[in-house]
């Protein structure tokens, strides 16, 4: 198995005027190819800020984030962009959809920034596939949100990511929606054999994964495997 | 591990131009009703400027096809003094081509016997066939060709109006009686308005002499028209001739020339009225440019999930500039139609001044200009925002609370700043054909723009350091409102304020140039000229104007002379070097000149002294207006020679005056000491004041039954023109500033619609915590008063000092400032902003919260 994502010394300070404020500390760490992960951590430990340098959202301070073999960090923007597109995923907490369009236009949009001619046809797969093909031509205010973290799902997927990143996916559902939506994730992800990076507070959907990440402060304390059920 | 790592060349996205495209249509989904309020900012000044242009366009070609009926012949040439046997020869040479007629001009006065009346007009004694192209039009119609038969005139037709004249009615021209023959409707390129200041009366040219009027000293120009064969080519004629007309005072028009002439003219004011509409147009574009900046502030989450999935900051700010550019051309095309529909109007507006019945037409390159330009400003203005898209960072996706946009200087910013100026540079030189005005006017925008926007940054600045923590809430809440963030301060401040400061501006001006009418009207000035007095009949005139009660308030002696030298420089001299810099016509002009041992009220000496006697001895000394004296480039010890009716006489600068040429007195530029004219042959003008119409009118008719060649004329006849000219040019200019005052409501409206969209979670929050809709009520026009207040006193206060600036520099006159129009301007505006800033607010006030929550939110 190669390694996807490979994180070396990795540090982020914020500056604001005379003031500097590290919220990362040399932090390592490597998944491999097909892996599932949790950065667990309290509120305002550093979980979302190594997410998005993980993803490529932002630049670290010091350290290297490599992705699926591509140094990050001396890409522009408009490089890790590209990068993204072809290899990475994302599900927000918060959804993310973009409210002037369909839900099929959304799972679409990742699609035809890639050029790819059977967009449309391959959305509505998707779509189907998360339980809502025949709700394609509605918009995201016109859905609830169990339905909208769903077509988020599809549009995570739809450009076959080599690795996902999941900020808190049910982090704004209720109990019994976020454990479908969950189910649908694994599901999704054991079927493209897509690497999985979880941020949360469910210390329980953690658990779910192979591998949980402790951040504190900032820090890395722990990096522990866990047992799967056969 | 892959070996990919540090050896990947950097790969970027391709543009995808026509996905682009697609996802730029799917985005305005849900703002398509806020994008058609940005868009109409625009829309009204772009019609402004469409009407404009297109009224120019169908001008131009009403005056190409017309141009033969605009002078009614093929040459014409004229002088005003008597042609020499030289001028006669040249006149006589170009008669030898063609055909010719003679018409001889000068101001009278008639009577009218069927009425008593009496007024002074210009009398056309027309010998020939002219009109060659076009025609005299007359009621009745034959009246042209008939009135040339006998002893008939051809009467203005406001005229007979106004005295109640019908054609076979008699009238008196000098000592000589005419029948009316009809109606004059209209002339050869005379527009309405010269019509008005002096209507004419034709008479056949050979009974001037039975009138009297040819004596010396009366002004009477000659002209003379020429019809001529095809293969004679007038301005390759002319500009044969035109050395030896220029040295003989005659001068010429052509077809070519009168076109040149007038399109020139007419531009001019069409220029000056685009200007008014280019503003028209700057304030949408303030517009624009906040309203995208809000929409930008909107689409930021929508951006960040597009950078997130992988789209380059090109293809993002792709998206919304087609956007914008679809806004600027759907504001164009709307603007076009508009102003196509606005421009059917203006030909009614300007037919006072027009000499051609001009036919409102569809203009497509105007048209086509307007939908241009809606694209180009639209993209420029929303250029500032839109840059701020390529700094979107992806993280906000992640965290809500970021800094999304860098706080970087963008360059392009510049660059945007520097294309905006240029343009308006460009353009208002295109419109204003001189680069001076265009600057003048770029310099003059620029500096509202940043006096505006510079005091609502300080006022900003003002309410948060020293704000009043200890007043009451509303109070607190109102002020804090105008430097919270997506506070509108600046927005509201600058379009406001500059649309104030252009209507101020036109008001002021045109009150400027009304009271320098009023000023001649007021108690103590003369209200009656005499003009045209000969030597003997002076006295008399003097003891009748005296037994009528009138006060004989200037009497001065008029001697006409002819410039022959300034120092050893002749107008041969001067036509052959130009590096002399003194005008050739300043030699063949005839000068009027009087001569007398004071200065007057109105002039005041600047160089020399002013004796005013000449004994005999040495040169005579005269006395200089300062710019007349510039012309001649002559100083304090100067010699100039003049010809005096034949007698050479030389002189030497004793004095330069400044002159207030707007008192209504007779000024001069040159006057001579007394002992030297006295002998000349000369005539008189006389200045009275009549204390009502009927006085006046009494005593100009006993003048003309005694003296028909003297010409009396009313000033108060000539200020109610020029007030009634005054009124019309306002008239227009007005109609062209309503296109601004309702794209400053439209901005206005929008710029408070976008902003109630940002304040209602506060609102709403507010009213949850327990808010009456009476303190919601007091917070919203609280802000709105405070900054209708502030905009439209910085308004009034730019209006000043443009309006000052136009009077002073441009006018030359004195600026008159007036306080209660400019109060009730205030208080418009400032009721105005509060009234739409309430307006658009109400439906937080009268709804639920959850209700406007769930609707709006």
């Amino acid at each position: 198995m190669s390694t996807i994502l490979e994180v070396r010394d990795l540090k982020k300070t914020y500056h604001s005027g005379d003031r500097h404020l590290t919220v990362l500390h040399d932090v390592n760490f490597a998944l491999q190819a097909g892996d599932t992960c949790s950065i667990v951590g309290p509120s305002g430990s550093g979980k979302t800020t190594l997410l998005g340098l993980c993803a490529g959202l932002d630049r670290a301070s010091s350290g290297s984030v490599i992705l699926n073999g591509i140094k990050l960090d001396d890409k522009s923007e408009d490089e890790r962009a590209y990068v993204r597109n072809q290899y990475v995923g994302f599900i927000f907490q918060n959804f993310q959809l973009i409210p002037t369009l369909t839900a099929l236009e959304n799972v679409m949009v990742p699609l035809e920034l890639r050029g790819e001619r059977n967009a449309r046809r391959q959305a509505l797969d998707l779509l189907e596939r998360v339980g809502l093909a025949e709700r394609h031509e509605h918009y995201p205010t016109q859905l609830s949100g169990g339905e909208q973290q769903r077509i988020s799902l599809a549009r995570a997927f739809s450009n076959k990511p080599r690795i996902l990143f999941a900020d808190e996916p049910t982090g704004n559902l209720d109990e019994e929606t976020g454990e479908k939506v969950e189910r649908l994730l694994f599901d999704l992800n054991r079927e493209a054999g897509t690497t999985l990076v979880l941020v949360t507070h469910d210390l329980e959907l953690a658990q779910r994964t192979q591998r949980i990440i402790r951040i504190k402060g900032g820090t890395l304390v722990s990096d522990t495997s866990v047992p799967q059920e056969v | 591990m892959n070996n990919e790592t540090n050896h990947s060349k950097p790969q970027k996205q391709p543009l995808r131009l026509k996905w682009l495209l697609q996802l730029a249509w799917r985005d305005t989904r849900r703002s398509r009703g806020k994008l058609v309020l940005f868009l109409s900012s625009i829309v009204l000044g772009i019609a402004a400027l469409v009407a404009i242009n297109s009224f120019r366009y169908s001008l131009q070609q009403a005056i190409d096809e017309k141009a033969k009926t605009l002078i009614g012949a093929d040459l014409v040439i004229g002088t005003n003094r008597e042609p020499d046997s030289a001028a006669v020869a040249l006149v006589d040479s170009v008669r030898a081509l063609g055909r010719r007629s003679d018409e001889n001009r000068l101001l009278s006065m008639v009577y009218f016997t069927s009425s008593n009346g009496t007024r002074l007009v210009q009398v056309r004694a027309l010998e020939g066939d002219f009109p060659y192209f076009g025609t005299i039009e007359t009621v009745p119609e034959d009246a042209s060709r008939t009135f040339r038969q006998g002893r008939r005139a051809l009467v203005d037709h406001n005229l007979m109006l106004q005295y109640e004249a019908m054609p076979g009615d008699s009238i008196k021209v000098g000592d000589a009686t005419f029948e009316i023959a009809g109606a004059l409707h209209k002339i050869p390129g005379q527009s309405a308005l010269t019509a008005t200041v002096a209507p004419a009366v034709y008479i056949p040219r050979q009974y001037l002499d039975e009138t009297g009027l040819m004596q010396r000293g009366s002004r009477i120009s000659y002209y003379f028209y020429y019809d001529l064969p095809e293969t004679v080519q007038p301005d390759t004629l002319a500009n044969k001739l035109e050395p030896r007309m220029e040295e003989y005072g005659l001068f010429y028009d052509t077809v070519q020339t009168r076109k040149e002439g007038m399109g020139r003219a007419y531009d001019e004011l069409a220029g000056f009225l685009a200007l008014v509409g280019f503003v028209a147009l700057l304030l949408g574009c303030v517009g624009v440019a906040s309203a995208v900046h809000v929409y930008m502030r909107d689409k930021l989450s929508t951006i960040g999930v597009l950078r997130c999935l992988g789209m380059s900051g090109k293809q993002a700010f792709l998206i919304y500039l087609f956007q914008v550019m679809g806004m600027g051309l759907l504001g164009g095309l709307a603007g076009a139609v508009l102003g196509s529909v606005v421009q059917l109007v203006l030909p009614q507006l300007f037919k006072t001044f027009l000499p051609v019945d001009v036919d409102a037409a569809f203009s497509f390159a105007a048209a086509l200009q307007g939908v241009l330009l809606g694209v180009l400003v639209s993209v420029m203005f929303a250029l500032l925002p839109l840059l701020t898209i390529r700094q979107v960072s992806p993280l906000i996706t992640l965290r809500a609370s970021i800094e999304h946009l860098t706080n970087q200087r963008d360059p392009w910013r510049w660059g945007v700043y520097g294309m905006i100026l240029l343009f308006i540079l460009l353009f208002s030189w295109w419109q204003m054909g001189t680069w001076w005005q265009a600057a003048s006017f770029t310099g003059a925008v620029v500096a509202a723009f940043l006096l505006l926007a510079v005091l609502a940054k300080a006022l900003s600045w003002v309410v948060r350091r020293f704000f009043p923590s200890d007043w009451g809430y509303v109070w607190r809440q109102g002020l804090a409102n105008l430097y919270r963030p997506n506070n509108q301060t600046l927005l509201l401040m600058v379009s406001i304020g500059l649309g104030t400061a252009l209507i101020g501006t036109l008001y002021l001006v045109q009150r400027t140039l009304l009271s320098e009418v009023a000023i001649s009207r007021s108690e103590n000035q003369p209200n009656l000229v005499l003009f045209d007095i000969q030597n003997a009949q002076r006295d008399t005139v003097i003891q009748m104007t005296k037994e009528r009660g009138l006060p004989i308030l200037q009497l001065d002696p008029i001697v006409t002379m002819r410039l022959e030298r300034v120092n050893q420089i002749t107008g041969a001299d001067a036509r052959r070097d130009s590096t002399l810099d003194i005008r050739p016509w300043l030699f063949t002009r005839e000068y009027r000149v009087t001569y007398r041992d004071n200065i007057t009220d109105a002039e005041q000496t600047l160089e020399g002294t002013w004796n005013g006697n000449y004994t005999g001895e040495g040169l005579v000394p005269i006395s200089l207006e300062e710019r007349y004296a510039e012309r001649v480039k002559a100083g304090i010890g100067d010699t100039l020679e003049f010809n005096v009716q034949g007698a050479p006489v030389t002189t030497r600068v004793a004095h330069i005056r400044e002159v207030d040429w707007n008192r209504v007195q007779s000024n001069f530029l040159i006057v001579f000491p007394r002992g030297i004219l006295e002998e000349a042959p000369q005539f008189h003008v006389l200045m009275t004041r009549s204390q009502n119409e009927q006085q006046a009118a009494q005593f100009q008719r006993s003048i003309v039954e005694r003296f028909p060649n003297v010409s009396t004329i009313g000033l108060d006849l000539i200020l109610q023109t020029l007030d009634e000219v005054v009124s019309q040019i306002s008239f227009v200019i007005q109609f062209m500033a309503l296109f601004s005052i309702f794209t400053g409501l439209l901005v206005l409206v929008g710029s408070v619609n976008v902003s109630k969209f940002q304040r209602i979670q506060e609102s709403v929050l507010l009213r949850t915590l327990g808010a009456s809709k009476k303190q919601i009520f007091s917070i919203t026009a609280l802000e709105y008063l405070l900054l209708g207040i502030l905009a439209a006193a910085t308004g009034l206060l730019i209006a000043i000092g443009a309006a000052w600036a136009l009077a002073v520099f441009s006018f030359e006159i004195a600026f008159v400032p007036v306080l209660w129009p400019l109060l009730v301007i205030f208080a418009i505006v400032a009721l105005l902003t509060v009234a739409v800033g309430l307006i658009n607010s109400r439906g937080i006030l009268v709804r639920p919260p959850l209700e406007v929550l769930r609707s709006e939110v």
